[in-house]
């Protein structure tokens, strides 16, 4: 039962290349994906998949896409909320335009699509970097929004200029619309997070995302090595993209049903996402499923505990989470960059040393 | 004189100046001058670099001679004069390409990338060895996975040589400054440069680390047979390990011959001593 690296000698370049070299954190993760795959689903009840699990499988497929952008390559964007609007009207011009392909084909394309968008927007970043940098993400943000506002096309022409998610099935059970069923939803997004997970983790740990951090610490000294900035950012834009496509897709179709793209994906969206990652941790796939995790628990933590329980009103409790999540950006971002992942890792450095600290 | 010498650089084979271990050269700069806004940091600087060789640019301070290797590693884009890699004239390139010609150099302030492991480090290294497309890798399957043991066995083997073993997994920014440059060396070399570029790989150093660090560069250039050009301004560092050495003053060569000439060449005392200019 203790946690211990020694008598668990890797023997080669590939055991020690794994994504979970100690033995305990393995079978912690395998826990973790049977528990999601094979549990929840028969367990699951519409109140914990619309409150929590839904919003948390596709706030951390937006997490890991941003960090990816801000935290592996070091790039800063303001404009996640606009890049999931690109996902989720991609989405709804595909489900209309072709209803007879399977939903799933559609939400990838909906990534495909947020990503060529993303390296459009991502242009600027090889010119200009940090403050100037976020300030440009910004102004696509508000442009994407305001395009999706103004063109009846992409709303196809509806009166409410809303988008409403018509009813699609994968293998006759049916997934978007009013009639979904619960279950079914869970396991799409599970599906896409879990995807999102081990690309992410894949292309981090290799000679891709070596770029992408040798871009992130030192610019000039990276193109010294051989890589080209051109690439290396053009390409966490577009991978960032894609995931937040994903998300943004999945947000619409799969969890929301209608949406209201100013309301839905606004400026708020694009902070909420970086908020994760701040304090999930920069540069963690972990830690972007524990920002989101935090960041769509905590209200719903403080609502139950202070609404329910001692009769605040609501909207006290939701000054108070505001505060909460203010205080903590500001704590991380000065004491702990690398957010709750460092502080679940130094937490295991300790671990592996008990009982003798020296 | 000694002047005269580094002109006669297409007879390179046979020029006086050659060593026994040097062959063609490998770079040539014609009259390369390169301005700051008024300011010119180089002024009309020739000289080659023999392939095999360890060649020294020394200098006082804000001479040009880090200026030169940025011009050299794309950096810098001279105002005139050209440059000749091995045989050809060279195009003005980006840095990444020069690099991918197999040109790597270390900084004067060290350039690591701080938030990854020394390990991670030396693969970036490498990334002109690695093919594999995106696909491959987001899967990490067939070349992506293969690629990834390849080059980590060729690096494990650069961290060995360079006595960097046990700290492999620790991140840059928690070395002390004599490792950083050691592991700035162990970078560039993952990377199997034709001509390596060190801009000050001593300074800073104890005596220890120096004595480490002159081992390593004379075995890289030994052994591995690689060219090397190096900015120095310890002068017993300079003559024990170079071949020739390139003299800078304000920007101008004043100077160019094996050691021994160096050190009996007036303009390079005069520069030194700090004789007043005109
Ligand atoms: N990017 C730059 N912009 C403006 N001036 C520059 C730049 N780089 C170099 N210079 C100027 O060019 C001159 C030569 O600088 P350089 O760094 O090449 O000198 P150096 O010989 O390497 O000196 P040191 O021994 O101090 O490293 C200096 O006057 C310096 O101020
Ligand atoms: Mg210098």
């Amino acid at each position: 039962m203790f946690y211990r690296e020694a008598g668990d000698i890797k023997t080669s370049y590939v055991d020690d290349g794994q994504t979970f070299p100690i033995r305990l954190d393995r079978q912690l993760y395998f826990s973790a994906l049977i528990v999601a795959w094979g549990v929840i689903p028969f367990l699951v009840d519409d109140y914990w998949a619309n409150a929590v699990l839904l919003p948390f499988l596709i706030y951390a497929i937006a997490a890991i896409g941003l960090n990816i952008l801000v935290g592996y390559c070091g790039q800063v964007s303001l404009g996640t909320g606009g890049f999931m609007a690109v996902g989720a009207y991609a989405v709804y011009k595909l489900m209309t335009a072709m209803p007879e392909v399977n939903i799933l084909i559609h939400v990838f394309l909906a990534g495909g699509i947020t990503a060529l968008v993303g390296v459009l927007f991502g242009l600027p970043s090889l010119r200009i970097k940090g403050f100037y940098l976020a300030v440009a993400t910004l102004a696509a943000q508000f442009f994407l929004v305001w395009l999706f506002n103004r063109v009846p096309w992409f709303y196809n022409y509806s009166a409410s200029g809303q988008i409403t998610a018509p009813e699609r099935t994968i293998f006759g059970v049916v997934v978007t619309g009013a009639n979904s069923e619960t279950w079914a939803t869970y396991l799409v997004c599970l599906f896409f997070v879990t995807l999102a997970a081990l690309i992410a983790r894949n292309l981090t740990r290799g000679a891709i995302g070596r770029q992408w951090m040798a871009i992130r610490d030192m610019d000039i000294a990276a193109e010294i090595i051989g890589v080209n900035p051109l690439s290396a950012k053009l390409g966490a834009f577009a991978v960032s993209s894609f995931f937040i496509g994903v998300s943004g897709a999945l947000f619409f179709a799969v969890y929301l049903g209608a949406v209201e793209v100013g309301e839905v994906f606004g400026i708020n969206k694009s902070f909420l996402v970086l908020f994760m990652i701040i304090i999930g941790g920069l540069g963690s796939i972990l830690g972007s499923f524990a920002g989101a995790a935090f960041l769509v628990l905590l209200p719903v933590l403080l609502k139950n505990v202070l609404v329910g329980g001692l009769n605040w009103p609501t909207d006290l409790a939701a000054h108070l989470e505001f505060m909460i999540v203010g205080a903590l950006i500001v704590i991380f971002l000065v004491a702990e960059p690398h957010g709750i992942a460092q502080l679940w890792r130094l937490a295991k450095e300790k671990l592996r040393l008990w009982p003798f600290p020296h | 004189m000694i002047h005269a010498a580094t002109k006669g650089a297409e007879a390179s084979g046979d020029s006086p100046l050659a060593t026994d271990k040097a062959g063609d050269p490998i770079l040539e700069l014609r009259d390369i001058s390169l301005s700051f806004g008024g300011v010119a940091a180089i002024k009309d600087v020739s000289f080659d670099i023999l392939e095999g060789e360890i060649r020294a640019i020394i200098g006082p301070n804000g001479a040009g001679k880090s200026s030169i290797l940025n011009v050299i590693s794309g950096f810098y884009v001279p105002q005139e004069g050209r440059i000749v890699y091995r045989g050809a004239r060279r195009p003005s390139l980006k840095p990444y390409q020069v690099a991918r010609q197999g040109i790597a150099r270390t900084f004067q302030s060290i350039a690591l990338f701080e938030g990854m492991s020394v390990l991670d480090n030396v693969m970036t290294g490498r990334i002109n060895h690695m093919r594999s497309g995106l696909l491959s890798q987001a899967l990490w399957r067939g070349r992506a996975e293969r690629e990834e043991v390849e080059n980590r066995k060729f690096c494990e083997g650069i961290i060995d040589f360079l006595e960097i073993q046990h700290i492999r997994k620790t991140r840059v920014a928690q070395l002390p400054y004599g490792l950083k440059k050691r592991v700035e060396l162990a970078r560039a070399l993952a990377s199997e440069p034709k001509l390596l570029l060190l801009d000050e790989p001593m300074a800073g150093m104890s005596v220890e680390e120096k004595e480490d660090m002159c081992r390593f560069i004379l075995y890289v250039n030994d052994e591995i047979g690689t060219t090397i050009a190096l900015i120095e301004h310890d002068m017993g560092v300079v003559m024990d390990l170079s071949d020739r050495v390139v003299v800078m003053d304000y920007g101008r060569k004043i100077g160019d011959g094996s050691p021994d000439e160096i050190r009996n060449n007036q303009a390079v005392i005069d520069a030194y001593l700090g004789v007043v200019h005109d």
